[in-house]
């Protein structure tokens, strides 16, 4: 039996969310909560068979129970994130949270989503789309050996960032180089985002490099990664390792390019296509965990 | 062209836009001594920071000799008239870095953006306004879009709190035509107390004929650097602007002499090659490629047996924005690729 979950924002991210739960083995998309009932996404939903509210997460309160929704996912504002999730897991519900709010902990799938499974997380946050890109490739460097310093260098079209987003680009700057640093395992870590409008939108690109405290064991660390973008390439199939890694003394770069699936969001967007399906994957394994 | 009587603040970039030529590698020694010939030749301005501003110290831009702080407190407190200004790229430096300049004294801060994406400048520009700092909006590459659109992107970092917008020619593309269409455009749409700077860089020879047309259409402030020590070809060399702008009866407070010695004595002196427009920069202004570029262009072509020009020609194809170094060696790798295929 699938586990029930609900989508809280209805805009580009939770709308894409929705099309790929559909598909979904594990989880059964129910509700879509949106704050603007003439707004495309609830629509979109309500065309789909889903419920419906334009009340905002008090709307889908009152049917968690009934429901049985047993997750849920948060694509709206940081800021809205708290109240939601008060309300939610108040009820029980496990948030996967997409906005930067980062009140739960962080969580890229190949790199540690098996270590929250179990532990009655109530609230797991993803990072940002350049730390879900980028994070992989810097755990798969350091789980050889140790990285002093890791840089990311994350460019996305213009179209493809949204006004929450540029209004705080250094939260974006900031939690990613967190999530490079807890997650990824760099000592260091410097996150840079690049913004490009150029027509037609250019796709997703990002550049990690690491230094190695000690002289990189090239061998280990190429068999690592290509390793490593099999994993993502299960639930991002366009994750693709452009160039490298690339060995300069104690630096190892690697290029990649991130293409989306186009569900509701166009393919170049991969920035915000990672986002949904690591969100979607992290609550597939949770999904599994529940019903075993 | 008559100026006569008009009066401009001139700043200067070879501490700050001339970190890129020197690989970002200008000792705290070498910052001090030019930073204090400039304030005795009476520069008002002068700008300092990592070429790619304020927490642009990283493997993609390259690590400098000195941190940002470093700099700025050396400097700051040895400057007799002239003020001291930082550039600040959102996505590259974060508020963080804005209040550690702030708190070492600067004056100025510039908030650069891409020409089309002013938006992701709110926050850095309000902060600074709101710190009480001469606040500017430096909006980058602005060749690449037409005069109403860069229009609008003005008007959003006027709206944020900038007290001056810059119109910057990063790739050193521009005309004067070109230079007059887009600072007549923002003169018309601005508020009249927000001022105008122009940047220019001098791949096609052009960065004092474009700040003569800036000012013609009332820049209040024109960028230059010391012996055009700067990005690609350089910056617009300020002893040269100098020396016109006096025969053009511009006022401006700098010393022509003093000036000149400077870049002489003292700048040229520390480059590491001559600041020139050989053909990878003529390339950059001719196909408009962001300036920075051209030393990680050259690296490149080295390592991976290709021509520079070729590598700089494909960055303007595939419509390349300030901040993009990390895409030459990916994109050095595939045409590598390619000619080993034999394509």
């Amino acid at each position: 039996m699938r586990v029930r979950a609900a989508i809280v924002g209805s805009g580009n991210i939770g709308t894409d969310l929705v099309i790929k739960a559909l598909r979904s083995e594990w989880i059964e998309p129910v509700w879509v909560v949106g704050v603007d009932p003439a707004s495309d996404g609830l629509r979109r939903a309500a065309g789909m068979g889903l419920k419906t509210t334009a009340e905002g997460v008090d709307g889908l309160v009152p049917f968690v129970k009934a429901d049985g929704i047993r997750i849920a996912f948060d694509a709206t504002t940081a800021y809205a994130h708290a109240e939601n999730a008060r309300k939610l897991q108040a009820e029980g519900v496990l948030m996967i949270d997409l906005t930067p709010a980062a009140i739960g902990p962080f969580c890229v799938p190949p790199v540690n989503l098996k270590a929250h499974i179990g532990t009655r997380e109530g609230n797991v946050n993803m990072v940002t789309c350049g730390g879900q890109a980028t994070i992989p490739m810097v755990a798969a460097v350091s789980r050889v050996q140790a990285v002093e310093y890791a840089e990311i260098v994350a460019t996305v079209a213009s179209k493809s960032i949204g006004p929450g987003t540029r209004q705080n680009i250094d939260e974006f700057t900031r939690t990613t180089a967190r999530g490079v640093e807890q997650i990824g395992g760099a000592a260091r870590a410097k996150a840079i985002i690049v913004i490009n409008p150029a027509e037609p939108p250019l796709m997703m690109r990002d550049t990690i490099h690491c230094l190695t405290a000690a002289e990189p064991d090239q061998e280990a660390i190429t068999a690592s990664i290509h390793e490593m973008v099999k994993e993502v390439q299960r639930y991002v199939p366009g994750y693709i390792l452009k160039n490298g890694p690339v060995f300069d003394g104690r630096r190892v770069s690697v290029y990649m390019e991130v293409q989306g699936l186009g569900d509701y969001l166009p393919k170049y967007a991969g920035n915000l296509d990672i986002m949904t399906a690591a969100a979607l994957r992290t609550a597939e394994m949770f999904a599994q965990e529940m019903t075993s | 062209m008559n100026l006569s009587g008009r009066s401009v603040t001139l700043h200067d970039m070879s501490l700050r836009d001339g970190m890129h030529p020197k690989r970002h590698q200008i000792s705290l020694a070498q910052m001090v001594a030019v930073a204090t010939a400039l304030d005795e030749a009476g520069m008002p301005l002068v700008e300092v920071t990592h070429g790619d501003g304020l927490g642009g110290a990283s493997i993609n831009y390259g690590f400098p000799s000195c941190t940002d702080e470093e700099y700025l407190r050396a400097v700051v407190p040895r400057m007799k008239r002239a003020k001291v200004s930082a550039l600040l790229l959102p996505g590259i430096g974060t508020v963080d870095h804005l209040r550690m300049a702030a708190d070492c004294g600067v004056s100025t801060i510039r908030v650069a953006t891409h020409s089309t994406e002013a938006d992701v400048s709110q926050q850095h520009i309000g902060l600074s306004r709101k710190l009480g700092l001469d606040t500017v909006g430096f909006l980058m590459m602005a060749h690449m879009i037409p005069p109403e659109a860069l229009v609008a992107q003005a008007k959003l970092m006027e709206s944020y709190g900038a007290n001056c917008v810059y119109c910057t020619d990063s790739a050193g593309h521009m005309l004067p035509d070109d230079v007059t269409a887009r600072m007549g455009a923002l003169r018309a749409a601005l508020h009249p107390e927000t001022q105008l700077g122009f940047h220019g860089h001098h791949n096609m020879s052009m960065g004092v004929a474009n700040s003569l047309a800036a000012i013609a259409c009332g820049a209040d402030r024109i960028d230059a650097s010391a012996a055009g020590l700067g990005a690609g070809a350089g910056n617009t060399p300020m002893e040269v602007l100098v020396a016109v702008l006096d025969r053009m009866g511009v006022a401006h407070g700098v010393d022509l002499y003093r000036i000149m010695d400077v870049a002489e004595d003292l700048v040229v002196p520390m480059m590491d090659t001559p600041v020139r427009i050989d053909r990878d920069a003529l390339i950059l202004g001719y196909a408009g490629v962001y300036s920075s570029f051209l030393l990680f262009a050259k690296r490149a072509a080295e390592k991976y047996g290709l021509s520079s020009r070729d590598i700089l020609v494909e960055l303007g194809r595939r419509k390349t924005v300030g901040g993009q170094e990390d895409m030459i060696e990916d994109l050095a790798l595939d045409m590598a690729r390619a000619k080993a295929a034999g394509g």
